[in-house]
């Protein structure tokens, strides 16, 4: 290969991701500034987490979004990985287009108008505001991602292995515990996950769906941001960093530990 | 039997989460046409007239015959609208060329680094995209700002003597809109690269084709699919970006995300937000009906 291009190429990998992580960085060292001046450094000190922890709006919020994000990505699990069944083992049934559509579209409608025709939703229905309806709307929105998510190891899915389980004579049902989710299990926690923080992140469609009570973590924050950046702030942003770093790392040990074994597993087939 | 079994649960299987997307994201869409269409009312919900099914259908149509256009009239009658609208849609334009100028060359040097390093740089592209979105445009506050941490830098290091204006002009959106929908636009066009024969390049370079020419002729249009996919996951959704203008472009920017969230919260004037957000779903209709070909034709090319 070309040197000057894998020199290019080098340049703009570290770049790259010197752009995407150096605000994450900063932003976490200043959470542990002395000062209440967020920019101006004068040493160590753990205090605005300290702080924090004596702050009970945010530890309610805290609460909130955590029971918010649990219920809310189980559901959207559950619903995006039937979602998707449905848009690769039936491939044709009446709608289907239009389905395909509400599982797309999504992914990319600008949140405001998400969450303002949710709200809509649940005046004209009459359901109170609060955590049930932010659950609703977090359900919603996050069951597409999971869908796609799943949908993509669906699509790589060896049939024949279902069709022999329902030649046996297993139920529908009985195939999709036994054969197929075992196989696409890996992507349904990947979709779990990318449920529960999507929950966790969601700042807009959030602010229009809930009511007294209900107010999460990122409403919480963004209504200080309003008012200036405090170290706090950046306190609870670095938790939540901390929270999703932990929760990444552990899954793809499992990951790779689950990939291990699988190896060694055709290795020990192999050789009998 | 089994047959009878098999209907059913494909009938579970497909109505299950195609009713509750019917409930939950078609059905606010004709909500928020009808609500467009109503007038403001000091009333719990604040508008009219409400339409209620259990009363007849005489009170119904009734109801309708008391439709107006007047919001539709006060957005175009008002500059206010049809500027945040185009200049949304400028600002968007103008991220999206820039995130995919930094994007591309970002994936490119994934799909072009060792085999065994990559899934690694995947991760790497993948985790800033795990921590929050407010999170991550907030950092760029403390960045940014006239006694920031960039200026503190740049006066640091003798580039400049006073500090630079960046915090609430474009110029601080357009940073964070790359930011935010970087790994977006990376992730298609690395996933297009890497599946590219790279053995076509190596055959015009030893036709004589200059690298650049060949990147021109064969690499980009190989991954046009990743590339557009890509510009589309930017453009909508930073169309309506609400939290990016708000945290960085100060009061004197002007996008239709903000326009909405003030109509909304502040003004309490339900129908023109209805309205607000039908335009902006109009203006978007094209670019989601584009984008959701182009994935559901991907994946049925994987198939």
């Amino acid at each position: 290969m070309n040197t000057t291009w894998s020199r290019f190429n080098i340049a703009s990998l570290v770049l790259g991701f010197a752009f995407l992580y150096l605000p994450i960085v900063l932003l976490v060292v200043y959470s542990f500034n002395e000062s209440r001046l967020v920019t101006v450094w004068a040493g160590f000190s753990t205090k605005w987490y300290v702080s924090l922890f004596n702050n009970q709006a945010f530890i309610d919020a805290a609460w909130v979004t955590i029971r918010v994000g649990l219920i809310s990505a189980t559901f959207a699990t559950i619903l995006g990985t039937l979602g998707a069944l449905a848009m690769t083992r039936y491939t044709r049934f009446r709608g289907r287009m239009l389905f395909s559509a509400m599982i797309y579209a999504p992914l990319v409608m600008p949140e405001v108008i998400t969450g303002l025709s949710l709200l809509l939703l649940f005046v004209a229905i009459g359901l109170d505001r609060g955590i049930l309806t932010v659950t609703l709307a977090h359900i919603t929105f996050s069951m597409c991602f999971v869908a796609v998510v799943v949908q993509s190891r669906l699509v790589t899915f060896d049939r024949s292995l279902e069709e022999a389980a329902m030649d046996l004579g297993a139920t529908p049902v009985t195939t999709f515990f036994k054969v197929t989710l075992p196989v696409i299990l890996p992507a349904v926690v990947s979709g779990w996950m990318l449920a529960f923080t999507l929950s966790l992140d969601d700042l807009v469609i959030s602010s229009f769906t809930s009511g007294p009570g209900a107010t999460t973590l990122p409403m919480r924050i963004y209504s200080q941001v309003r008012l200036g950046v405090t170290p706090e702030i950046n306190a609870a942003c670095t938790i939540l960093i901390a929270i999703v770093a932990v929760g990444v790392i552990i899954a793809s040990i499992a990951n790779k530990r689950r990939e291990v074994n699988r190896a060694r597993d055709e290795q020990a087939a192999a050789r009998n | 039997m089994q047959k009878l079994i098999g209907s059913v649960t494909s009938r579970l299987v497909i109505s299950v989460p195609y009713l509750w997307l019917l409930i939950f994201f078609l059905v606010p869409f004709l909500i928020v046409l009808k609500i467009s269409l109503s007038q403001v009312a000091t009333a719990i919900p604040p508008y009219t007239p409400v339409l209620d099914i259990t009363a007849g259908i005489r009170s119904l149509f009734n109801g309708i015959s008391q439709f107006t256009w007047e919001n539709y009239v006060w957005l175009v009658e008002d500059p206010l609208y049809y500027k945040a609208y185009i200049s949304s849609l400028v600002i968007a334009a103008v991220s999206t060329v820039l995130t995919l100028i930094i994007g591309y060359p970002i994936a490119y040097g994934m799909a072009r680094a060792p085999a065994s390093i990559r899934p690694t740089l995947l991760m790497l592209v993948i985790l800033p995209f795990w921590t929050s979105f407010l999170i991550r445009v907030y950092a760029w506050i403390g960045i940014l700002k006239p006694e920031g941490l960039l200026n503190q830098f740049l006066m640091w290091a003798n580039v400049i003597d006073t500090p630079l204006n960046i915090l609430n002009t474009h110029t601080a959106i357009f940073i964070g809109i790359v930011y935010s929908y970087l790994p977006f636009l990376v992730l298609p066009i690395y996933s297009a690269l890497e599946k590219m024969d790279y053995s076509l390049v190596e055959a015009a370079e030893d036709l004589g084709c200059p690298p650049l020419m060949a990147f021109w002729k064969i690499t980009f249009p190989l991954s046009m699919p990743g590339v557009i996919a890509g510009c589309f996951l930017v453009f909508i959704p930073a169309t309506g970006e609400f939290v990016i203008p708000d945290l960085l472009g100060g009061s004197s920017t002007l996008m239709i995300g903000k326009t909405l969230w003030s109509e909304f919260f502040s003004n309490r004037d339900w129908p023109v937000s209805s309205a607000v957000a039908v335009v902006l779903l109009l203006l978007l209709v094209v670019p989601i009906v584009l984008f959701q070909r182009s994935e559901a034709k991907a994946q049925e090319s994987e198939k």
